[in-house]
């Protein structure tokens, strides 16, 4: 039985194929979520969730109280709020209602199967500066990582491009949606840059063991001249942004030519939008701060594996961190075995704007919940790790005034579970995004159906 | 983010390692532990509030409320405290020095015990997420792959002390896009290795036990004439690769058969119910809810991934609601790691069959405890807090299926192989120490132009896969 006959055997309504055909032969393989594929997003209803445990996380818990979503927002919260006439009723009595949750480190809807299927795959550009490379322009809204992560609690992701040294804009997007454009909060959020790595170090960790000294002089000048490239072309960006204003400002001057790479960064070198490092070793970090205070950048660091060595100066100079790492394996043999599961809580006690991210591609995303509470296992409190997978990560995406606490006014993506949203026994009851009521299913929920009865 | 180790900082990193995971000198380790008051997750008698457990001579000696103890025993306060029995990880690769030979489609030849490194550090921090019990296997690199070997995390030891006493033997066995090397590009004038499809796989391990099979015959046939008193006979000459798979058809050898697909699992059943052999697990076995009653029927355990998928094709169809679906089929069923990071949070992989699947509590923490011990053969041994069973124990300041709880101890045979607070008190001596060594002319940065000695650090697990496969084996 081929795996289009089991998919045939569901009953399902029609679906969308995909057929990958590999160079050892054709392999039929259906990519997406047959049956929740939805032409028609469901519509922003009206509703009130009653009597539940409201965890609003920018205040306190209230915990016999109400949440009021009308036209996609939240309308109202309190221990006693007046519902709207004609709005839904749901029964919260056991539950509770927290704000979806939010991870920044992902590639979302950029890659479907990563090994075997490269027609999958639109993570990466050919060549090292790609700053013009969107997200937003390949995300596949019928992936089907995204129902899979969204049932679990998952509202929002920032999906990030992941070649080269500059690897283009990352998207912040609901995780509802039926074209790119309904998805998106901020379709070009930041402008993601993989820090050149310093090819003989380690992060700074054993100064007694440096690489032979020719060799070693050789990779750090490897390393700064991609720096430089780096500076270079933020450089011609700047000076590109300032030609196009006084040629907007005084038509009599020559007409510089557009350059679509150029455009793509004059809102990051202006420190409009900031701009994303990947960096995880201590020297790369460093590296990290010092570029972006001479660029006069707006720096965000991504993975940060070693940033809690870097941590006065990461407050310092306010620079936030998007941990992906907390349930790695810690880079060195002589790392304590809990490095990286407590970094959360170092970098909290020392003052360090972070977030916690799975930084998976996407389809270990649902893990999400589980990373921040191996963090809260190892120091950090619960309240600031449930923090750090919601208001944090908004906060440092600049969309706090939208998403990331329960409060009147932000977009009403709302998980109501009935217990802890971090911890694995607990389960999502209901789930809105963008006001609108998502049903809990997904490719994997199918294929229970389908199959769960089979005697 | 990927990770990145340096081959030459290795020396000290080496040294450091050994120092910051050095285990308890065997002085302190009594014959007799008594663990007071606890919450005990036995598995098979439920949970027991306000417990003691009591260790006598690395075996439990008694499980009850206010068990007296000898004046010499070693006295843990188990108040606020869950014990359950060590987690046994039914796939893993961990301090094997390397995992796949892949040369041949099959490799029943080798062994897995010829490759243990015991100062692999990543053995002390699985220790440190409560697992004591590996199964180490062979890569997925062909049909019939190498033996494998059970051990118990004695880091520390000598690597004789890691080998599980009586565990039955086994053998990988693998199907699917890792066999056919799917991710290995065709290469002008290099002939790939066979099999290159799932009929090949087939036909690889038919004729591997048609040989196997032909081969017991000869053996068995010179025993006889050798049991009526004939003299003079020439023994057969032995066959290194076929008598690990004789052993399979006389029930004396385990199969662990890395699969992913329904359709792959289904042959392996068909061929083995032909030959007369069982499947003991199928591995990863990601489609398993597909074919779970053939699966059941056969008497095959399952030995899966809690949650992973997508990350190729194969592993496309699979879904977090398979192991609830085979365990409600009569299937053992595991969850394992396959990986060295994996490994250190299986309880929670665990707990996320009661979050995808509703099984309860006791399923759940059947799935990488007692089921995987059935799956290895050493059930009598570990995988429930029972008397007369061996003391690998671990105590959890939580319960272990909540994301918020961590290990504080870990036992082995009622000695101490990780404890939380230990670790962290000599973390400021560890810090001198470095400090000292890194002072140490043999440390120094060597002069120009000389390259330094450093040895190299044997890359990770799932490293070694990336190798062969670009993805776990």
């Amino acid at each position: 039985m081929t795996k289009q006959d089991h998919l045939m055997n569901m009953n399902l309504p029609a679906v969308i194929l995909i057929v990958f055909c590999l160079s050892t032969g054709a392999i039929a393989q259906q990519i997406g979520n047959p049956a929740t594929q939805q032409g028609v997003l469901p519509p922003r209803g009206t509703y009130v969730i009653r009597n539940a445990r409201i965890v609003t996380v920018s205040g306190a818990d209230i915990e016999n109280g109400s949440v009021v979503v009308r036209d996609g927002k939240i309308e109202a919260v309190g221990a006693s709020v007046s519902a709207p006439s004609g709005a839904q009723q749901i029964d919260g009595r056991g539950l509770s209602v927290y704000p979806g949750m939010i991870d920044a480190g992902t590639s979302m809807g950029l890659v479907e199967v990563p090994q075997g299927a490269n027609g999958t795959v639109d993570t990466s550009e050919v060549g090292d500066f790609n700053p013009n490379a969107k997200a937003t322009v390949a995300l596949n809204p019928y992936s089907a990582h995204i129902a899979v992560t969204r049932v679990d609690g998952i509202t929002n992701v920032l999906s990030l491009p992941t070649g080269g040294l500059i690897s283009g804009q990352a998207a912040f997007i609901n995780l509802l949606g039926t074209t790119p454009r309904e998805m998106s909060v901020v379709p070009t959020t930041a402008l993601v840059i993989n820090y050149p790595r310093i090819g003989g170090g380690g992060g700074g960790g054993f100064g007694g063991f440096q690489q032979q000294q020719g060799n070693l002089a050789e990779t750090l000048a490897a390393n700064e001249r991609q720096v430089d490239q780096i500076r270079k072309m933020l450089r011609d960006a700047e000076s590109y942004g300032r030609a196009q204003d006084a040629y907007a400002k005084d038509s009599s001057l020559p007409r510089p030519d557009l350059n679509l790479v150029l455009e793509a960064m004059v809102p990051y070198v202006r420190g409009e939008r900031p701009v994303i490092f990947r960096a995880d070793r201590e020297a790369e970090i460093r590296g990290v701060i010092k570029f972006a205070e001479e660029m006069k950048l707006k720096p965000i660091i991504l993975g940060g594996n070693d940033a809690w060595k870097v941590a006065s100066l990461l407050k310092e100079k306010n620079v936030p961190v998007i941990v992906t790492g907390v349930l790695e394996l810690p880079g060195r043999e002589d790392d304590f075995y809990d490095t990286l599961y407590e970094q959360p809580s170092k970098l909290q006690q020392a003052g360090v704007r972070f977030c916690i991210s799975t930084g998976d591609a996407g389809a270990e995303t649902r893990n999400l919940p589980y990373n921040a509470g191996m963090a809260s296992a190892f120091g950090l409190s619960k309240a600031d790790a449930l923090k750090a997978v919601t208001l944090y990560a908004a906060q440092i995406l600049n969309v706090a005034d939208k998403l990331g606490s329960i409060e009147v006014g932000k977009m009403a993506n709302l998980v109501v579970t009935d217990g802890d949203i971090l911890e694995p026994r607990t389960h999502i009851r209901y789930l809105f995004i963008d006001g609108r009521q998502v049903p809990l299913t997904s490719r994997h929920t199918e294929l229970n159906d389908a199959f769960k009865n089979r005697k | 983010m990927t990770k990145f180790i340096p081959g030459y900082f290795l020396i000290a990193a080496a040294i450091c390692g050994v120092l910051v995971t050095a285990p308890l000198a065997p002085a302190q380790n009594p014959s007799e532990t008594l663990i007071r008051n606890a919450t005990v997750l036995t598995v098979t008698r439920g949970t027991l509030q306000n417990t003691d457990v009591l260790i006598r001579a690395g075996k439990i000696a008694g499980v009850g409320k206010n068990l007296s103890v000898s004046p010499n025993a070693r006295i843990i306060d188990g108040t606020g405290k869950y014990v359950m029995p060590g987690i046994v990880d039914c796939h893993s690769h961990s301090m094997l020095d390397t995992i796949n030979e892949g040369t041949l489609a099959v490799t029943s030849m080798v062994r897995t015990s010829d490759v243990l490194n015991v100062n692999d550090v990543d053995l002390y921090r699985e220790l440190a997420g409560g697992v004591t019990t590996l199964n180490l296997l062979h890569g997925s690199a062909n049909p019939i792959g190498g033996l494998n070997t059970v051990v118990k995390i004695k880091y520390g030891r000598p690597a004789e002390e890691f080998i599980f006493p009586g565990a039955m033997p086994g053998i990988k066995f693998a199907l699917g896009e890792n066999v056919k090397r799917s991710s290995t590009p065709n290469q002008p004038g290099i002939t790939r290795r066979y099999p290159n499809t799932r009929m090949g796989v087939e036909e690889t391990i038919r004729d591997a036990f048609t040989r196997a099979r032909d081969y017991k015959k000869t053996w068995d046939e010179y025993r006889a004439a050798v049991a009526k008193g004939q003299k003079n006979l020439l023994p057969p000459r032995r066959d290194l690769q076929l008598e690990p798979l004789v052993e399979i058809l006389e029930g004396k050898r385990y199969v662990h058969a890395h699969c992913y697909i329904a359709s792959e699992i289904l042959m392996l059943i068909n061929l083995a119910d032909e030959f007369g052999f069982k499947i003991k697990t199928f591995q990863h076995v990601l489609e398993g809810y597909k074919v779970a009653k053939e699966i059941a029927a056969h008497g095959a355990g399952a030995s899966t991934f809690a949650d992973s998928w997508a990350y190729k094709i194969e592993a496309y169809d699979a879904i977090a609601y398979n192991t609830a679906i085979m365990t409600r089929a009569g299937i053992v069923v595991s969850v394992n790691s396959d990986s060295d990071e994996r490994a250190r949070r299986l309880n929670i992989d665990a707990a996320k069959a009661m979050h995808f699947g509703d099984l309860t509590e006791e399923q759940a923490l059947k799935l990488i405890t007692l089921n995987p011990a059935i799956q290895l053969g050493i059930q009598d041994r570990v995988g429930s807090i029972e008397v007369g069973k061996d003391a690998d124990i671990a105590i959890w300041n939580g319960h272990p299926f909540s994301v918020y709880s961590r290990v504080d101890t870990t036992m082995i045979d009622g000695d101490i192989f990780f404890d939380r607070q230990q670790d962290i008190s000599r973390r400021a001596d560890l810090a001198k120490e470095r400090a000292t060594l890194e002072q140490a002319e043999a440390n120094k940065a060597p002069a120009q132009g000389q390259s330094p000695q450093a040895p190299r650090r044997r890359p990770r697990a799932h490293e070694d896969d990336d190798v062969w496969e670009g993805e776990r084996p």
